[in-house]
């Protein structure tokens, strides 16, 4: 029982973000006590890069193969994880939406303590204790889980483990289960472009656009980080009906941690700060001197957006071309 | 159709959080209680079911000490129809809340049962799920789009780069999102028809839960930066600090 359980999140043949995270807080979890990690994978097809999980730090990937897991399917999951579960001192997942869903799920069939959006962990001889932002990020929670926890670890918050392990490929029977939720698909999102939550860099706007037509502005500067910038935005503006609910950053928002956050127009309200605090680098772009987004900006440009914005997008495009 | 939906009493998203003298709680003097917003958004959409339906009941349902009676009037101003009080106290163990919440439901004849996506004291985000899989009930979280005909339900979720479609037959438990609806606000008439609805009070015995806070802390303050320059002649100073400084870029 000093073994750690993960349970690796997968779309279409392809694993999804958040997988090194969550193997690697398993890692510090198992190596405590000696113990080796064990990947699960459910899905209706071979899943391309299961064999890098090894390198990730998982001793064995178990594959469940079967029809059932074409779309996600958390009855199925809970069903293949709770008929292992008891091997396991600890069950990680990466706190994606998928992960947030199943975590909860997997704790209440095996009887554990889950904790939610983890960003450390660290194990103890009585359990794990896990470190999680509450309050919309105002306070930092520590937490003592004991039984078997399962722990949802945010993306981004653990590099990946430095020693690779075996990863040996192994198959694990399909379960029974009774299908409660039918996933029927996936629809995009409205916006074609990078979803915030996936995005390194992001570019915010608010009310200062004045406009939702001015989102045009935002995206040219996204567009010139070339696909790994998403556009996101404050409640305000999404209220108003300007842009998709998705794009929405705070407390009734996403939480994000991209590396560059740029707030455009945005003045900075708890609740918005409440879901960007934690980005590595902000930048803010606002014409009050005095607008609260500047007292947690690293940098910051006092100016109209509209003259600002622009500039800076063919200043990003230079920069890239070299 | 008769609706179950489970409320919390937090602190307003506004409130300035302290640490109180035990180091593992939170400080309750000064701080304005609130309805969880995401519950705003379980109650509308239990309130428009009933409306759209023209028919059905929808029940209030916290469980906590007796300012969770507050709660619940503000629920029952909203126009939920009864409300139950489940005395005692929330564990930071959501397996136990859920369990509490559960055992209320069981044979309460409920079609549907509508969480918040998360309570924005303690970001759980766990007990509508925990509950459902307890009931073996279906479950969707976080749903921005709900519609029911025929006892079957459908929802929408937003995921990573999407939108997950899905369905369930009733009696089913999802947790919402904001996205779903735009909750009404009580109106006068309703905060006095709240004073004369109904709200049962029910003692509990919560079992003993596998999650002990062991601190609380408040996170380093982000330090405010340097403002780099005024208008479009300030980019290329920004552009430096990007590269050279940060390495972001
Ligand atoms: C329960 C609750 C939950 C909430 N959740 C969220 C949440 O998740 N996310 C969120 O963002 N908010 C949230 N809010 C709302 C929040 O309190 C603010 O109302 C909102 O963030 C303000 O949006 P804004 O910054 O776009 O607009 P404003 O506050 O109106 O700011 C607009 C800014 O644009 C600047 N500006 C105007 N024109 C220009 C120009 N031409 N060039 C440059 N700058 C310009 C102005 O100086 C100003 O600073 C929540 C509120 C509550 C009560
Ligand atoms: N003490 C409680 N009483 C009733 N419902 C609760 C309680 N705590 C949480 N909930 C419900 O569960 C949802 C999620 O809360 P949490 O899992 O604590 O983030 C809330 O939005 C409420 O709908």
């Amino acid at each position: 029982m000093s073994s750690v359980l993960v349970v690796v999140e997968q779309r279409d043949g392809a694993l999804r973000k958040g997988a090194s995270d969550a193997i690697a807080a398993a890692r510090l979890i198992a190596d405590a006590s000696g113990g080796t990690v064990d990947a699960l994978v459910a899905s209706d097809r071979a899943v391309s890069g299961v064999d890098g999980l090894g390198a990730m730090g998982a001793d064995r990937v178990l594959n469940v193969t079967d029809g059932a897991f074409a779309h996600y399917n958390p009855d199925g999951i809970v069903a293949a994880v709770s008929g292992i579960a008891e091997q396991y001192r600890a069950v990680v997942v990466a706190a994606t939406a998928t992960g947030k869903d199943l975590a909860p799920r997997i704790a209440a069939s095996i009887g554990g303590p889950c904790g939610m959006d983890v960003t450390a962990v660290e194990a103890t001889a009585s359990g794990v204790t896990v470190t999680r932002p509450i309050y919309a990020g105002k306070v930092l929670q520590v937490l003592e889980l004991s039984g078997t926890p399962v722990v949802a670890v945010r993306p981004g918050t653990y590099p990946a483990a430095s020693a690779g392990k075996a990863g040996a490929q192994e198959a694990l029977a399909a379960p029974t289960f009774t299908r409660r939720l039918e996933v029927t698909g996936i629809k995009g999102s409205a916006r074609a472009s990078l979803d915030v939550a996936e995005a390194r860099v992001i570019v915010a706007g608010g009310r200062g656009l004045g406009d939702p037509k001015h989102f045009a502005v935002l995206e040219d500067l996204a567009a010139a980080f070339g696909g790994e910038a998403a556009v996101g935005a404050s409640r305000a503006v999404v209220d108003a009906g300007w842009i998709e609910h998705g794009a929405q950053v705070g407390q009734t928002g996403k939480t994000v941690a991209p590396e560059l956050y740029f707030a455009i127009g945005v003045s900075g309200a708890i609740q918005h700060l409440a879901g960007m605090r934690t980005s590595k680098v902000i930048v803010a772009i606002n014409r009050d001197k005095d607008a609260p987004i500047f007292k947690v900006a690293d940098y910051g440009i006092v100016g109209d957006l509209f003259e600002v914005v622009p500039a800076l997008a063919d200043a990003v495009r230079k920069a890239k071309a070299h | 159709m008769k609706i179950c939906i489970p409320i919390r009493r937090v602190a307003d998203t506004t409130a300035k959080v302290t640490i109180a003298a035990d180091g593992s709680s939170a400080n309750e003097a000064g701080i304005k209680f609130v309805l969880n917003p995401y519950d705003e958004f379980a109650l509308e959409a239990g309130l428009a079911l009933k409306e759209g339906a023209g028919a059905g009941e929808v029940v209030a349902l916290a469980f906590g000490p007796d300012s969770a009676q507050e709660t619940l009037r503000t629920a029952l101003a909203m126009g939920a129809d009864s409300a139950v009080h489940l005395q005692g106290t929330p564990s930071p163990d959501g397996l136990v809340n859920a369990q509490v919440i559960a055992d209320h439901v069981k044979g309460g004849g409920y079609d549907l049962v509508l969480f918040g996506k998360l309570a924005v004291d303690d970001y759980n985000q766990q007990t509508g799920a925990m509950m459902a899989e307890l009931l073996g009930l279906p479950c969707a979280t976080a749903i921005t789009s709900l519609s029911v005909a025929g006892g079957v339900a459908t929802v929408e979720r937003e995921v990573e780069g999407g939108v997950e479609t899905a369905t369930c037959s009733l009696p089913a438990v999802f947790t919402c999102d904001k996205g779903l609806n735009t909750p009404r606000l009580p109106s006068l008439k309703g905060i006095m028809a709240a004073k004369k609805k109904p709200l049962e009070i029910v003692p509990t015995s919560a079992g003993e839960g596998k999650a002990r806070v062991v601190s609380l802390s408040l996170p380093p303050e982000r330090t405010a930066g340097v403002i780099v320059g005024e208008g479009a002649a300030a980019v290329p100073a920004l552009m430096d600090a990007l590269i050279s400084k940060s390495k972001v870029l």
